[in-house]
């Protein structure tokens, strides 16, 4: 039994609860079901989702001695796993209609994509931040705010969306559940200020550690990091200076968040070289 | 039948029986609903009553023999000043079981004008406790009424009878909504203080906006319609300042041009790019330059999109109701042995 519940298998069924959840609510709006029925369903299979993933994720960190951000497989999974706590939070204070639908739907595919793709795990770190709890949260506190941009990037196509029906006058079916453009917009403002502050902390830690040790900074990681925190960071501050806003806002907000996550696979690449790398399990 | 044995019965008109002349005769006030409600409880033979009172229905439910219920048509017509010859024509008596289905429909707004409005549930009940306060009902319309509710409830919640909205003054609030989220903190101009600005102005202020500014060419007529809506009165001279200030605009001037120009409305996002502007074009020509759609952060619908949407869900309500009467059939089918059971009558 022990030897079933490895940590792709539990990684697995957390993806597979996000898919369940995704597709029940789907279904559920497609007959326009939007009920507090169908939200606790949602929400039960989102928890459960969250709760499996965690598991796998821990499972994972007891193996490889700390968090489990060693290779492209585990730092999406994380990505996914964030985004979900960011849900979990922004989704219960604003209480974001279809929120959760659209959340169900990006960590299934983030989780089921890394998880169909090998050679996205096909070695990790051992020991990878060499005991220093200091570049764990570092590197923990930079992937928790790729999950809250991909919470951003979410809500800014949920934006997009609306904006499209109310310009085009289609205001049924999935449109028709979607929440207000302002109530976006200022969602959008928030989660931008939170993943730039998270970033900005992890850097902070980051540089802390690479002033005395210069020799162990990734260069490239160090270029692409620093480069989606600037950009960000102008984003946000163009967006307070009410100079980027609206549509243009959300695009770029969406469109910054799949640059950043294709900026992933060269930064890992970048490190991998310099980690002990164990073999599959 | 047996004539003395008692019956469940209906006798009314609605909007689907009578023509607005005949119903305005019998639309009641309060004064002659309570002469009526007088007449009836001394009606020899009547168990049971209560008297439904809409704009659009005046129906009477009862427990009473047949050869009471008869009796009743003339006490109407003396009531609402209706000939015999009037209520003939109008006046539809149901009896059993196919009063239980009316009424669940009825209550479910499945019998409604705008099929699916949501009001008339609100007045059944107040006509139930009405009646109930006043020991007019017994066992059966007491029954009767409480799965009456339950029918309405769970027809509203089970089909879209109720979805969308059906006039262009709440659909362009409940696009409003879309836009805005909650209206509260919104501002609200209404260019035009005629019967349609006004009427809009009250579809905002019933949800609940924020501010209302009445903008006229006339300041005094402006100042009469603000009246009616808590809002405050401007001159159209000062448009272009209370449209920098303004979440939501809705015109309805008789002007023979455009009131809003495309470059005034662009003008006015600079000063507000960050916050949506809903402009709503209610006048015939029209008050707003189609151009001004094209402005970023701007929603400009006509009165020809508004009623579109209205008829589409208009559409869709109807649709949906014939869930809504399957549902009916079916609760009446298990109601009426019950029902029947305590009127003495057996299955």
């Amino acid at each position: 039994m022990s030897s079933l519940l490895t940590d792709r298998a539990l990684l697995w069924l957390g993806a597979l609860l996000y898919l369940a959840g995704f597709l029940t609510g789907l279904v559920a709006l497609t007959r326009r079901q939007a009920s507090a029925g169908q939200r606790t369903i949602l929400n039960t299979f989102l928890v459960g989702g969250w709760c499996f993933q965690m598991a796998g994720l821990y499972v994972r960190g007891l193996a490889v001695g700390g968090c489990p951000l060693g290779n492209t497989f585990e730092i999406v999974q994380f990505v996914a796993w964030s985004a979900m706590v960011v849900y979990f939070f922004v989704g219960t204070a604003f209480r974001v209609s279809l929120l959760g639908l659209f959340a169900a739907g990006y960590a299934a595919a983030l989780a089921l994509v890394s998880l169909l793709i090998a050679p996205w795990d096909a070695g990790h770190g051992s020991k990878l931040f060499g005991n220093n709890p200091w570049i764990e949260l570092h590197a923990a506190l930079a992937v928790f705010s790729y999950g809250v941009f991909g919470l951003l990037a979410l809500t800014s196509l949920m934006h997009l969306l609306q904006n499209w029906s109310l310009r085009h006058k289609r205001l049924n079916g999935l449109f028709w559940f979607l929440p207000s453009v302002v109530q976006l917009d200022q969602i959008n403002s928030r989660l931008l200020a939170l993943g730039v502050l998270l970033l900005t902390v992890s850097l902070g830690v980051g540089a802390a550690w690479w002033l005395r040790d210069s020799a162990s900074v990734d260069l490239p990681k160090l270029i692409v990091t620093l480069g989606v925190w600037f950009v960000y960071l102008v984003v946000g501050l163009l967006r307070w200076r009410a100079r980027l806003v609206a549509v243009r806002f959300a695009w770029v907000c969406l469109v910054l968040f799949f640059l950043a996550l294709l900026s992933l696979g060269p930064v890992n690449s970048s490190r991998s070289h310099q980690v002990t790398l164990t073999p599959e399990r | 039948m047996e004539s003395s044995l008692p019956v469940l019965f209906l006798l009314g008109a609605s909007h689907h029986t009578a023509p607005l002349a005949v119903r305005e005769k019998l639309a009641l006030d309060e004064a002659r609903a309570a002469t009526l409600s007088t007449r009836l409880q001394a009606t020899p033979g009547l168990r049971e009553f209560a008297l439904l009172n809409t704009c659009n229905r005046v129906e009477v439910y009862g427990v009473a023999p047949a050869a009471s219920v008869a009796q009743l048509t003339a006490t109407l017509g003396e009531i609402t000043g209706c000939t015999g010859a009037e209520l003939a024509g109008v006046l539809q008596t149901r009896v059993g079981h196919s009063v239980v289905e009316h009424l669940f429909a009825v209550a479910a707004g499945l019998d409604s004008q705008l099929v699916g409005e949501a009001e008339i549930l609100g007045q059944v009940k107040a006509a139930y406790d009405g009646a109930l306060a006043r020991h007019w009902t017994g066992p059966v319309l007491n029954r009767v009424f409480q799965k009456t509710f339950q029918a309405a409830k769970h027809i509203r919640t089970h089909t879209a009878i109720g979805a969308g909205q059906v006039s262009v003054a709440t659909v362009a609030v409940d696009l409003a909504g879309r836009i805005f989220g909650d209206l509260a903190t919104t501002r609200v101009l209404v260019v035009g203080a005629g019967e349609i600005g006004l009427k809009t102005a009250q579809a905002f202020q019933s949800r609940g906006a924020g501010a209302i500014t009445v903008a006229s060419r006339t300041l005094a007529n402006a100042e009469a319609t603000a009246t009616q809506t808590g809002g405050w009165a401007a001159s159209l001279a000062e448009l272009p300042e209370l449209l920098a200030a303004a979440d939501i605009v809705t015109c309805a001037t008789a002007a023979p041009g455009h009131v809003l120009t495309a470059d005034l409305v662009a003008t006015a996002l600079k000063h507000r790019p960050a916050r949506p502007l809903f402009l709503i074009d209610l006048a015939l020509p029209r008050d707003i330059d189609p151009a001004a759609a094209a402005v970023a952060n701007v929603f400009l619908y006509n009165l020809d999109d508004l009623a579109v949407i209205a008829e589409g869900n208009l559409a869709r309500r109807e649709a949906e109701a014939a869930k809504g009467r399957a549902i009916v059939a079916e609760r009446t089918a298990a109601l009426w042995p019950q029902v029947a059971q305590t009127l003495g009558r057996g299955e």
